[in-house]
């Protein structure tokens, strides 16, 4: 077996998730590359190398790869991925863009989202909103495969691998960056986050989600919210928890003012311990909630930032 | 320039699904299906590209059993001018839908190809990238906003960190994600002449396209359940419970 995995970026820095893909390909066997590509990712590279288990990290750095564009980045994982059995990367919106070009260049399927892996050509993962766990098995001659985190155990950073250029560069005249608005926050990303808390319709506002403000800072939690909210403009897109949007598996999620539709359930309920406050006693997030408190969020709020 | 649009016939958002005794797939028998909700707004953004006067045409496709031209009616109905219907009884994975819709771009030859970003049964977010890849076309995935400029597209989409615009040169595939549009409803009128717009059938056999994947589903479960919680009567008991019971505070 011999892996790639393509590192996940941040703004040109190594992002958490590519841990958690590295424990997955240590749980298919064999040799673990790490490919890092983007524009000025020599960072990137050296906190991969330092990743356990990885035994090469290879260093696509060209301005081609800036943001990360699909149509280079598939050229480029194309070409690369000879002599792989397997390539991976994160469920994340970059993993998810880019992959499937390369498998459909290859002529292979994708899995998407594994959650488990069973062995080297079977794997687990969830389909209709994660209520089925469907155990597929892949005879393609390569294996792409896209990882949700939320499966794995993010391996350490002791680890000391090699770190050699690459140096493919593609043409790429169809495609071009043109802005982005990137949300910024000092608290922890939402999709590694081990305490969230989430605001849905029952906010009201946009302003009332500073009421998650108090208890987040204290609990070192991330803020997250249901598609309700970020549909009616409370909140930006990046925030939103559910099949479409992050999935989340905190040791602690607290739902405040979100119903639980189905779709929303898909991104929180693997979380270790839910908590729901809503003033519905039959919202159906009861359901999955191991302690629930039924009232008013508005004067509930307030009480619990100032208990715990 | 003609815009073409893919639905899928998938199971309605609102239905719980079951997970058959013999664990060999989700049990569908009876259960209400409908458009993808990702492709009915694939559907309303070619509409409306037609009603911008930017498409000229808009051709909906759809992979599936007979059953789907249900889904290619209500596309028709929605403002499609015609529709293909790729018949298979097989369980057509993303690949497969892939290499057909390639194949109708080939004779279609669309400025835009339009998709939802993920079907809500398989959740796999691969066909439109994959079409992308095949035809060699650029693509725009989840996207929340697309601007067709001249030749160019700029695409908005939603990415993990907020948003990201990218321009993109004509033909290009595009993905939608929910905040694109709001979808319009059918009004009776438009169903009843969606019955007598054009509807060709074909098979994948036609396309030379194998429809069998490499990747067979071995089982499928329920997972694993959460056990009933309770309700707490105060924030008090709210907190003592999380620190002493739960242990997570």
């Amino acid at each position: 077996m011999s892996i790639l995995v393509l590192a996940d970026l941040n703004e040109g820095q190594l992002a958490g998730a590519t841990a958690y893909v590295i424990a997955a390909a240590q749980q298919i066997g064999g040799d673990i590359d790490v490919l890092v590509a983007g524009e000025g990712v020599q960072a990137a590279a050296e906190a991969a190398a330092k990743l356990d288990g990885v035994s090469k990290v290879r260093v696509a750095d060209n301005a081609v790869y800036a943001h990360q564009l699909a149509e280079p980045m598939g050229a480029l994982l194309v070409e690369l991925a000879d002599g792989y059995t397997h390539v991976l990367a994160s469920a994340s919106t970059t993993g998810k863009n880019v992959l499937p070009r390369l498998a459909a260049l290859k002529d292979v399927s994708q899995l998407s989202d594994v959650l488990a892996v069973d062995s080297a050509d079977t794997f687990k993962r969830p389909i209709y909103a994660g209520n089925a766990i469907a155990t597929v098995k892949s005879d393609d001659v390569l294996k792409v495969i896209t990882v949700r985190t939320t499966g794995f155990d993010a391996v350490g950073d002791g680890g000391s691998a090699t770190i050699e250029a690459v140096d493919t560069v593609v043409d790429n005249v169809q495609s071009s960056f043109v802005k982005q608005e990137l949300a910024e926050s000092d608290r922890p990303e939402l999709g590694g986050a081990k305490v969230v808390i989430s605001g849905g319709r029952g906010m009201g506002n946009g302003d009332n989600f500073k009421l998650l403000d108090g208890i987040a800072d204290k609990l070192g939690a991330a803020i997250g919210a249901s598609r309700a909210a970020v549909d009616a403009g409370f909140v930006p897109n990046d925030m939103q928890v559910g099949q479409t949007g992050k999935i989340v598996a905190p040791n602690l999620y607290i739902a405040v003012g979100i119903s639980g539709a189905i779709q929303h359930l898909a991104g929180m309920k693997d979380s270790k311990v839910i908590v729901a406050i809503n003033k519905d006693d039959e919202a159906p997030i009861f359901q999955v909630a191991d302690y629930g408190l039924v009232g008013d969020l508005f004067e509930l709020l307030p009480e619990i930032e100032s208990k715990i | 320039m003609k815009v073409l649009v893919a639905v899928k016939r998938v199971i309605d958002y609102n239905v719980k699904i079951r997970v058959k005794a013999d664990y060999s797939d989700v049990d569908l028998t009876n259960v209400k299906m409908a458009m993808n909700p990702f492709c009915e707004i694939a559907v309303e953004e070619a509409v409306r590209l037609k009603e911008k006067g930017v498409a000229t045409e808009v051709v909906a496709v759809t992979v599936g059993p007979k059953a789907a031209q249900e889904q290619l009616r209500t596309a028709l109905a929605l403002g499609a001018d015609r529709a293909i219907h790729i018949e298979t009884d097989e369980r057509a994975e993303s690949l497969a839908v892939a290499k057909l819709l390639a194949k109708v771009v080939e004779e279609e030859q669309p400025g835009l190809v339009v998709l939802g970003k993920q079907a809500i049964d398989t959740d796999n977010n691969q066909t439109g990238q994959m079409l992308a890849a095949l035809t060699g076309l650029p693509q725009g995935t989840f996207a929340s906003e697309v601007a067709v400029d001249g030749d160019k597209v700029n695409v908005t989409r939603e990415i993990d960190g907020g948003l990201q615009t990218i321009a993109l040169t004509l033909p290009a595939i595009v993905t939608t994600d929910l905040r694109l549009n709001e979808p319009r409803y059918a009004k009776l009128p438009d169903i009843m002449k969606a019955k007598k717009k054009p509807l060709d059938v074909k098979t994948p056999a036609d396309f030379g396209v194998e429809v069998a994947s490499k990747v067979s589903l071995l089982k499928v479960e329920s997972p694993a359940e959460r056990k009933g919680g309770v309700k707490v009567a105060s924030v008090d008991e709210l907190i003592d419970k999380l620190k002493n019971e739960a242990k997570v505070l």
